[in-house]
């Protein structure tokens, strides 16, 4: 039996497209909100469209905010995605009253001044630090869409040229995260899904 | 930097994907999966479908088509024609499409724009504006908004609808000139640069290509952040990869093609 991987259902957005990538590689992958499914993977992605207010709203009303906490905290190979992956980190210049997860140290900063917001459209991938996330994807095109990214910590493995560089996915231990949408960037995204489910793969062997 | 999308769009009537030219005497010309497949490999940024039945039946099928793209196909789509609610916006994103675009409903409930944008973010929220050159009075600009595919005059001038759009909500303007529609004239790059110049987020130009030396224009002097053609690619007269020549050629930055 292959992995199993979990993809939080919060409810909100089109939250359905990385499942259906996992799925397409042949992951056992359930969009879920049930806790008991949600223990039993051995992988988590917190996938995420819209704004950081209404994700951090809708993963508290759904109590899917504690589970990705606990999820992230059990070691088990987490992946959050666009939204998902700025809810990580502890608080967004776009929601100031609203406190992050946390799980990331830092916080996400509006897009520099001086370029279209939002960044809708696809863009370079510049590797700075090597990360199996990352595996045979440096220089790689992939699709972003945002108005606010994480702000440079020592967590960040990647960047993109937009108006300056800007973070496009980062990893702390087990909870690794990407600005853009592999779910949306054909091949080269199918690959990145698939470097993710290579680690649950190793983490359950 | 700046990289310029390069959007087909496929006309869909009752699950099967047609093309007319100025929205009448359509051509059949295939089926959305394999073409959305097809485009994705030869390295289209995006898709758009629009969907130009009527009927209810025809909006199941679009949700149904929505769900086999997605399945099959990852790179991101828009689904506009017949979505009138936040109900109807819900089914389309909910099956898999990334973004839904609205037109006439828009125009006669402003208000759905930012119901959309509330609901499921901006960034899913494409506003299509089909302007025409127009002498109806009281127009600033000149440009008048037409709904139903064109038939429609509305008394509403383009570029002020664009930027309420923006102001309602909007994510991205989805811009058709119904002057150049399917004349294979190239794009209307006055009307385009009306509009662009007035708005922040990004434009998708539309209307009017008939060779892929048309697309930077629209770029250039139109000011969009990208291009959308439809006959072009699917009749075989243009590849994908021909139009990101062009667009390189003429000193743009796209994605280049794996």
């Amino acid at each position: 039996m292959g992995a199993k991987v979990a993809v939080l259902d919060y409810g909100i957005g089109n939250l359905h497209s990385a499942q259906k990538g996992l799925l397409h590689l042949g992951v056992d992958a359930k969009l879920t909100s049930n806790p008991a499914e949600i223990e039993a993977a051995d992988g988590v992605v917190l996938p995420g469209v819209g704004a950081f207010g209404a994700t951090m709203n809708a993963l508290e009303q759904s109590g899917l905010g504690v589970l990705a906490v606990d999820a992230a905290a059990s070691g088990r190979p987490f992946l959050g995605i666009c939204v998902g992956m700025q809810v990580l980190y502890e608080r967004s210049e776009e929601a100031p009253d609203v406190k992050g997860l946390g799980i990331l140290n830092g916080s996400v900063r509006r897009l520099p001044a001086g370029v279209k917001h939002p960044q809708m459209q696809w863009n370079q991938l510049e590797v700075t630090s090597e990360h199996p996330l990352l595996e045979g994807l440096d220089g790689e095109w992939f699709y972003f869409v945002h108005s606010f990214a994480a702000e440079h910590t020592s967590d960040v493995i990647a960047v993109t040229d937009y108006g300056g560089p800007v973070v496009a996915a980062s990893a702390n231990d087990n909870v690794w995260a990407t600005q853009f949408h592999p779910e949306k960037s054909s091949n080269v995204g199918l690959t990145l899904v698939s470097n993710f489910v290579k680690q649950v793969e190793r983490s359950v062997a | 930097m700046k990289t310029v999308r390069v959007i087909p769009c496929l006309d869909v009537d009752d699950g099967r994907v047609v093309k007319g030219v100025n929205f009448v005497g359509l051509r059949d010309a295939g089926d959305p999966v394999e073409l959305a497949a097809l485009y994705d490999e030869q390295g289209a940024d995006e898709l758009v479908f629009l969907d130009i039945g009527a009927s209810h039946e025809d909006r199941d099928t679009t949700v149904e088509m929505a769900t086999a793209v997605a399945e099959k196909v990852f790179i991101p789509f828009t689904i506009g024609g017949g979505v009138r609610t936040v109900d109807d916006a819900r089914k389309l994103l909910r099956a898999g499409a990334d973004k839904v675009s609205i037109n006439s409903a828009a125009v006669s409930r402003p208000e759905l724009i930012t119901e959309i944008a509330t609901e499921f973010g901006s960034q899913c929220c494409v506003v299509a504006i089909d302007p025409r050159r127009s002498t109806t009075p009281g127009l600033s600009s000149g440009y008048e908004i037409f709904t139903r595919g064109g038939r429609q005059a509305t008394g509403i001038d383009a570029v002020e609808w664009a930027q309420k759009a923006e102001q309602l909500g909007a994510g991205e303007l989805l811009v058709t000139s119904m002057d150049r529609d399917g004349t294979y004239e190239g794009f209307d790059n006055e009307m385009l640069t009306a509009i662009t110049s007035v708005v922040n987020i990004p434009v998708i130009a539309s209307g009017g290509v008939g060779s892929v030396e048309h697309l930077a224009p629209g770029v250039i002097e139109g000011g969009a952040d990208a291009v959308l053609a439809a006959s072009i690619f699917h009749f075989g007269e243009a590849s994908v990869a021909e139009a990101k020549e062009s667009l390189t050629e003429a000193g743009l930055i796209v994605r280049p093609i794996a």
